[in-house]
């Protein structure tokens, strides 16, 4: 293995993943709710359709953030490779998957581990585990 | 007030994708990419917020009611079954696709990438398909139950 040395960056990582974890934490104290992202989205699809209010406040959140962030800093230039289709077939594949698996990185990953919940550890390994082989698939044996 | 509390948590959440990194999909496929050049940083976001998740979580666990009122509602799963495996791994193949999870991509869809729009449309069709389907095959169920002798 080798250590991307150019793009790693460990200091930022952990101090945007302290911030991601106490917004968890805030949200589990002040709400009495799970963080999970898919969930809070997926909530609003359901036919019977509940608590649209603290959803549609908690997505507004994650939107508004750009703007805040830029009010002091550059907002860094995003890379993304994909082009348009794989997008298309990315996104369906992600929403169907984490709805189906009632969770994704924020649910499973941040909020179930912090929970030591064997549930969610099942769920990450299987996520992370089918992005480990699907990137190997595309940059190593496709490409 | 809880649309408050929501709101904040999300702001606080989206800040920590974007000082993170982890709005940058090429920054999450480096880390995927094990055979190539390894960027780690992922595993860096994931020890930060799974620490601070940590003490959040042993204060609330001894409450019954949340500070801004209402119940805590813990999730009640335990189960680690087919659905859980197979949606992750659904998940995991998309994750690896496009480098976009849920939160980043609507954190991006806020700043504006066209690209991301793009992809939190399909998420969106992806998570209605979902509903379609559950409700059709809880139809099904309901009717073949009900034709039953």
């Amino acid at each position: 293995m080798q250590i991307d040395w150019s793009h790693f960056t460990p200091w930022s990582a952990l101090g945007g993943g302290i911030l991601i974890g106490a917004a968890a934490a805030l949200f589990l104290l002040l709400n009495g709710r799970v963080a999970g992202i898919s969930g809070i989205v997926g909530g609003l699809l359901r036919p019977a359709r509940a608590d649209i209010g603290w959803r549609a406040a908690f997505l507004a959140g994650l939107v508004f953030a750009p703007a805040l962030y830029s009010l002091w800093w550059r907002l860094p230039a995003p890379t993304i490779e994909a082009g348009w289709l794989l997008l298309l077939v990315a996104g369906v594949l992600v929403g169907a998957g984490t709805r189906y698996g009632s969770g994704c990185t924020s649910g499973h990953g941040v909020c179930g581990l912090s929970r030591l919940s064997p549930r969610s550890l099942a769920a990450t390994l299987a996520f992370m585990g089918a992005g480990f082989a699907t990137v190997f698939a595309v940059r190593h044996v496709i490409a | 007030m809880h649309a408050l509390g929501a709101f904040a948590a999300g702001l606080i959440f989206g800040l920590g994708l974007i000082v993170s990194g982890m709005t940058d999909p090429s920054k999450v496929i480096g880390f995927l990419d094990l055979a190539g050049r390894w960027d780690p940083s992922l595993a860096f976001v994931m020890v930060g917020a799974i620490i601070v998740g940590m003490i959040g979580y042993a204060i609330a666990r001894e409450r019954a009611v949340a500070f801004l009122g209402g119940a805590m509602h813990f999730p009640a799963a335990r189960q680690i079954d087919q659905r859980l495996i197979l949606g992750g791994l659904v998940f995991g193949v998309g994750w690896g696709l496009a480098g976009f999870c849920p939160g980043p991509a609507i954190v991006s869809l806020g700043a504006g990438q066209d690209k991301a729009v793009v992809f939190v449309l399909a998420m969106l069709a992806g998570m209605a398909l979902y509903e379609i389907a559950e409700y059709w095959l809880a139809r099904r169920g309901r009717l073949r139950a009900e034709s039953r002798p």
